[in-house]
Parts: structure tokens; sequence; C-alpha cells
């Protein structure tokens, strides 16, 4: 299986958000339980697989949604 | 029954939005942002769907600074309180409803100091008059797009030109007119949109909301509420994250649902066409009440310069008398009185005795417009 990565963020409408721009841009990404350890800003995290780190990064700074962090899982 | 109290609220909802609600209770049950699972999202997600329609009927680039509140009245207190200060300056119109006079009255006890420019017999402002009326130093202004009383639609493009060369902020109270009139906050030099989710929007009550726009410096935005968002639990000061920092406790979501099923409603049936549609049938209304002895019209002739709201009275009769013959004998229903709105009666010269207001919606016909004038005739006659 693929590494996994995680974007954060400060708020759960950010999170709703960068999941539209993402899929809309035919990136896979679910929505999951932010992982404790990573940070405890906002409840939902959105997963993606970590090969498109670039492209995930790329729309959602297009699209200017604010994220908290992006880390592999 | 014939419904003409949609100034209040509007009635009939379109069936949608009772499906968006249950919908919203039965498959999306979860508490949105506060947790991660999947009923949690999915509430989650149908809320930020209503951010993003917002966002796009009033032509904002970034959903989140689309705020849900209440109602119209809680977005404008929200303004009001969160940014005049003590020593500060205000100006606003002789045509605005208590939602927005109140809390201006309670801010000038504190220290604030109001300018109240006054409007024409028709509800119309003088541009002239407000240029010449606003003192330095004003830090906001605040005007009602159209009027509850008349309808009369103000030139918010002006004002807001107004209000930026003297360095102020522009609040407009969108409760009569968002959802039917078109509203572009970008061009129309908007910076705070308040509106109502549960009159033109066809949303239930309990739902509103404010547009902020990009010239606003959201940290000089004091909140009205603080508490849980969700976000930045570990913090026990409010985030000063968009929307968070003004949505503290857990939102309407089955309101704000149905909202988005108002809006959909409204896009789809094209605010244009409903524009259309109501402008014909209260231009016919109008025309109607002239031609009937006894009865006065308020605001203006043109209808295009008003929204579907009129106002009238009939000489030798109390407003409550002819309200309570048009509900028990013809099953019409309309408002009469105040209207909440003091400012504009002693504007219009029909303070403290009210008028009868008669408010068109998106669903009235104009067979309904017919029958309501027949009835006036009959009331006027004895």
């Amino acid at each position: 299986m693929n590494t996994q990565g995680v974007v954060l963020f400060h708020t759960t409408s950010a999170a709703l958000r960068a999941e539209k721009v993402v899929l809309k841009a035919n990136i896979a990404g679910k929505l999951i339980p932010t992982p404790r350890q990573l940070s405890s800003d906002c409840g939902i995290a959105l997963r993606f697989d970590w090969s498109r780190v670039d492209q995930v990064k790329g729309v959602l700074e297009t699209a200017r949604v604010e994220i908290a962090g992006i880390h592999p899982l | 029954m014939i419904y003409l109290d949609n100034a209040a609220t509007s009635w009939p909802k379109p069936p949608e939005v009772a499906c968006a609600i249950t919908e919203f209770l039965e498959c999306a049950g979860g508490n949105p942002g506060r947790s991660g699972h999947a009923l949690s999202i999915a509430a989650g997600r149908l809320v930020y769907e209503t951010r993003e329609a917002v966002a796009e009927l009033f032509n904002t680039p970034n959903p989140l600074r689309v705020i849900f509140t209440q109602n119209g009245t809680q977005a404008i207190n929200l303004v009001l309180k969160g940014i005049l200060r003590r020593g500060g300056r205000v100006m606003t119109t002789g045509v605005e409803h208590n939602a927005v006079m109140r809390p201006l009255r309670a801010l000038e006890r504190e220290g604030v100091h109001l300018t109240i420019v006054p409007c024409d017999r028709e509800g119309f402002l003088s541009l002239t008059d407000m240029e010449r009326a606003v003192q330095p130093g004003t830090s906001l202004v605040v005007v009602t797009h159209a009027n509850n009383v008349t309808g009369t639609i103000l030139p918010v493009t002006r004002v807001a030109e107004i209000a930026h060369r003297a360095g102020a902020l522009l609040l407009v109270d969108a409760a009569q007119t968002a959802g039917v009139v078109p509203i572009d906050v970008q061009d129309m030099g908007i910076d705070f949109l308040a509106f109502t989710g549960h009159k033109s929007l066809y949303g239930p009550p309990g739902t509103g909301g404010l547009v902020i726009g990009d010239r606003v410096d959201v940290s000089t935005l004091e909140p009205l509420v603080r508490g849980g968002t969700g976000s930045r639990s570990e913090f026990e000061e409010q985030p000063e994250d968009l929307p968070d920092k003004f949505e503290s406790g857990t939102p309407n979501g089955p309101g704000i649902a149905g909202l988005g099923a108002g809006i959909r409603f409204v896009k789809s049936r094209g605010i244009d066409v409903i524009r259309v549609h109501e402008v014909a049938l209260t231009g016919h209304l109008i025309a109607g009440l002239q031609g009937i002895p006894r009865v006065s019209v308020y605001g203006p002739e043109d209808p295009e310069c008003r929204t579907a709201t009129v106002s009238l009275t009939i000489e030798g009769c109390q407003v409550s008398d002819v309200g309570l013959r048009l509900d028990e004998e013809f099953g019409i229903l309309s408002r009469v009185g105040l209207h909440c709105a003091p400012a504009v009666h002693r504007t219009i010269g029909t303070f403290p005795e009210g008028t009868v207001r008669l408010a068109l919606g998106a669903f009235t016909t104009l067979e309904e417009i017919e029958a309501t004038l027949a009835a006036i005739r009959t009331i006027a006659k004895s």
C-alpha cells in the first residue's frame, strides 16, 4: 500500500472546502478524524495518497485554502 | 387563503426546503465540525454546501467569509457591536428597521455618535444630503437595501462610494431584498451584507447570516458570542479563523440545510424571473389601489423602484380593523401597524397609526391580487 498523507486545517469549514477542491482536481481524498499525534486544531483532516503531495499543495494554494500543515502518515 | 405577509416571512416554502431539513435530521444527524465521524462530516458538508451557495449568490469569492447567524438582526448586531466603540461615529438613514435602530440607540447611550440622514416621503435617500452629513471620522455607514414598509430600494452602490470616500465601511441590511433583488457585494462595494434566510431566500426561520467583504480586516471585528467552535480546542481564547471566530456553539444545521434548498430554488427559478413576476404584480396592485376612493398608497409609484411590499391606509378606517376584515371575511393575511419600523412610518407620515401592508412573494398569483383589490374595494365602500 502506498504511503498516505494528511492535510491539517484550523477550521472544519476549511477542511470541507479543501475536500471539494481536491476531488474536483480528480485527486482521491477522504476526510478522517485528525490523528491526535499531529494536531488538535480541528477535528477532521484530509487524507490523500502521498505520491500526489505536490498536486494537493498546488490545488489548495491556487484555491487559497488555508492549511495548518501537511504530513505523511 | 391568500398569504400577503411575505415581508415578515415567506410562505409557502418550496417543498424541497422541508425535504432538506428532514434529510439533515435523518441522514446527517451529527454535530458539524465537532467530531470526525461520518455523521458529523455529513452534517458539516451540508452546512458547507449552503455556505458556498450563499457566497455564489452574493458573488463573494471566499465562502469562509460567510458567517451563519440566527437571523438578519443578529448579523446586524454582530457588526454594530463588533466595530463601534465609545467616541466613534456611525451614519445611517431615516428609513431603518428597529433591527438597526435599537442597537444603534443603545450604542449612542454608550457614547457612539450617531448621524441619521432623513429620507423623503416616498422613502428615497438624497445622496447630496448624505454626502453633506458624513462626518470626518465616521467608521461605519449603515443602510437598508429596501425598507420593509414601502419597499423603496436605495442606491447602495452610490452610498458605498460616499462611505468609502469618507473612510468608512458599509453595512447593508438586505432583509427585504436578498433573493429577489440582485446583490453583488464586490460590484456594489458592500463591506458587510446582513441577510435573513426566511424571506426571499425561502429558507426556514432561524437562519440568516453575514457576508464579510474583502476590504474588512476581521481582527477589528469583535465577536458577539464566544465559545466552542470545534477548532483550536487547546486554547481558552476565541480563534481568529473564519468562520469560527463568529460562529460559536452548535449551529442550526437543519435550518441551514433548508436555507441551502431555498437558495437552490431561487437560483433554479432565477432571481430575475422572480423579480419580473413580483414587479408586474406589484404594479398591478398599486394601479388598482390608486383607483379606489379613500385609499392612500405609500412609497414610489414605479414598481421597479421598490420591492413587492405595498403599504396603504383607508380614510376613516383603523388599520387594525382593515387587517381583521381582510383576514376574517376574505382570508387575506396582511400585517398592520408599525412593522418594527417607527422611523419609516415617521418618514412617510403614518406614525403612530401605521399602515396595512401587503407583501407579495414568488408564489403570489394575479388572481390573488385581483381578489385582494376586490376585498379592499368592499372595505373602502363600507
